[in-house]
């Protein structure tokens, strides 16, 4: 018999985490397998589904970090520790950690594009010895729409991370000012053809990054990518993420940059 | 195995089908078109081979049977949820060759494209088919140039003919009720046509690159997306999850899936406000190129059939036809922009 993939599972809301005023992390119940960069179908009966991915992975444990800005997530914003919202997946392909062991691994993240990598992050963070080096670029559009400020004190011990915010009008040192893509030329690689990228934000960010990487003599078939798109099944049928042949949810939401760069809606 | 039955036989045989299963067929509506004075062809239940319409093509198609326009898939209330139950009857299907071509696309992307589809394989799985032959080709119609004018997936094949139905059967569940019924046995082959007034060509080097092409602007204007033509498409197979509560609970209610439409705002919106293709243009060649180029590049076949309905019923009298057509031009335009 097919599986009914549609019928979601209730689960607790464990511990909610405010970054900014409108960007929270939820802390969930969930064991089994998972990937970062997979996503779940989060939902609340009556206001709908939203794919959200996970940004964190724990014992028993999924995060997600959810920006407030439609009428799903309005909604989640009012659920709280010890309280139910249904989920299904995961899905997605997801980041995979083998294809970056052994090199040099720079991660870019724009905003709330941290999410989907950040599982990547914790996991070199934790195993440090497993990469060749690694480098956190990481954006937001200013101090207080910063996201894990927490976790980047931890990161900062075993990485070098730098943090960037796209203005602000005080200027302290926790952060430098300017775009990420400003930021490229400076990364310091040793080897920057052999060097493996994942760049995730916003399309307009992916595609300027992706540049200037290309122009800072990265590899091509080196860059990975994350997209977002409308998913109301998560499974290939509704369509509505289909990008010329690919299904951004059963294909993606990673994609190879040489994949990437020809999804062009 | 073939056979030649009275009218009235093949009515009784539908009588005893009807028992446990609803019978789908193109039916008049008299009335009813969009058009003031004429009659609109549709899918509904039937009762008897004369509620068949057989002489003219349906403005809306069979997917409605495997796929509803609007279908619970399950009920809430606050903590809880309750699957949708499955319809108590099958379906038994009456189409055309094209319209089993579509639903090969169906079953690929339900049924065989990444997790199959739950609520799709149980419509599936009992359904019967009927195919419907073509003496002559309908207006719009390009089956011919896309290789779906002939069928032999069916289960079974029915044609009148001066008063008599002739049956090819395929399915040996319905062996003994035409055994039993049939007049005389006879070799039975579907009709087909082999060539319609209107012809297509889809360029062998069609690419993505032809998004640039000028060719999409005049449908920024002409068409006016309203989806007409994805919800009468046998291989348009879009849908869009609602969730609806009750009003006297508004913490009880169902969640649905309804047809969506690639040509309609909204299809693409992301949280946060960005959606992408605002255009009509831009929409309309995300379309053509899922039927005629991108669909075939993962799944190895054309996912339009040519059925020509999304002609039919287009309010702005825009021809899918001539789209495919202008594909030629249309890389030609953007493989020159490219060497200069």
């Amino acid at each position: 018999m097919t599986r009914n993939e549609y019928v979601p599972f209730s689960s607790h809301v464990l511990q909610v985490t405010r970054h900014t005023a409108i960007e929270y992390t939820f802390r969930m119940e969930y064991s089994g397998e998972l990937k970062p960069g997979q996503f779940f179908e989060v939902s609340l009966p009556k206001f709908g589904e939203a794919p959200i991915s996970v940004s964190g992975i724990g014992d028993g444990t999924v995060d997600f970090t959810i920006r407030r800005v439609g009428r799903v997530t309005n909604e989640i914003f009012e659920k709280y520790a010890g309280e139910n919202l249904l989920l299904r997946g995961p899905y997605g392909n997801g980041f995979d950690v083998e294809d970056y062991k052994g090199k040099e691994l720079v991660i870019i993240a724009g905003g709330t594009g941290l999410s989907p990598v950040k599982g990547v992050v914790d996991y070199f963070s934790g195993h440090p010895d497993e990469v060749q080096g690694m480098t956190l670029l990481a954006g937001f559009k200013s101090p207080s729409d910063i996201l894990f400020l927490e976790d980047f004190g931890r990161w900062k011990q075993t990485m070098d991370v730098i943090l960037t915010v796209d203005f602000a009008e005080e200027t302290d040192n926790s952060c430098q000012i300017g775009l990420v893509t400003e930021h490229i030329p400076q990364l310091k690689v040793k080897n920057k053809k052999e060097a493996a990228v994942i760049v995730v934000g916003p399309p307009v960010m992916m595609h300027f990054c992706a540049k200037g990487l290309l122009e800072s003599t990265f590899s091509e078939e080196n860059i990975w990518v994350s997209f977002e798109r409308k998913m109301c099944c998560g499974i290939g049928k509704c369509g509505h993420c289909k990008i010329d042949d690919s299904y951004v949810c059963l294909d993606g939401p990673v994609f190879p940059y040489l994949k990437g760069k020809t999804l062009i809606d | 195995m073939g056979y030649v039955l009275k009218t009235k036989d093949m009515d009784a045989i539908l009588k005893k089908w009807g028992g446990d299963a609803i019978i789908f067929a193109p039916v008049r509506y008299a009335g009813q078109s969009e058009f003031s004075g004429q009659d609109s062809i549709r899918y509904g239940a039937v009762k008897s081979i004369g509620d068949i319409v057989f002489d003219e093509k349906s403005s809306f198609t069979f997917k409605e049977a495997l796929l509803p326009l609007c279908e619970t898939l399950f009920y809430f209330t606050e903590n809880s949820v309750k699957e949708a139950d499955g319809k108590e009857k099958s379906a038994i299907i009456f189409l055309r060759s094209c319209d089993l071509h579509a639903l090969r696309v169906f079953d690929e992307i339900y049924l065989n494209s990444g997790p199959a589809d739950y609520y799709y394989a149980r419509l599936r799985e009992n359904a019967r088919f009927i195919l419907m032959g073509c003496e002559k080709s309908f207006r719009n119609c390009f089956c011919v140039d896309m290789g779906t004018n002939i069928s032999q997936n069916y289960d079974a094949y029915i044609k009148l003919d001066e008063g008599n139905v002739h049956v090819d059967n395929k399915f040996d569940g319905w062996t003994a009720d035409f055994e039993s019924a049939a007049q005389s046995s006879a070799t039975v082959t579907p009709d087909y046509v082999t060539d319609t007034d209107v012809h297509v060509r889809i360029p062998e080097n069609l690419s993505l690159d032809v998004m640039d092409s000028n060719m999409w602007t005049e449908y920024d204007t002409r068409c006016i997306n309203c989806g007409r033509c994805n919800f009468s498409c046998p291989t348009c197979t879009c849908f869009t999850m609602q969730d609806i509560h009750y009003t006297d609970n508004g913490w009880a209610g169902e969640r649905r899936r309804v047809h969506a439409s690639c040509m309609v705002d909204g299809f693409t919106d992301v949280a946060g406000g960005a959606s992408y293709r605002q255009g009509n243009g831009q929409r309309m060649r995300f379309k053509a190129l899922h039927k005629v180029y991108d669909y075939k590049k993962r799944f190895g076949y054309h996912m339009c059939v040519g059925c020509g309905r999304c002609d039919d019923v287009c309010p702005e009298y825009i021809s899918f036809s001539t789209i495919i057509n202008k594909l030629e031009q249309g890389m030609e335009e953007v493989t020159v922009n490219d060497e200069k």
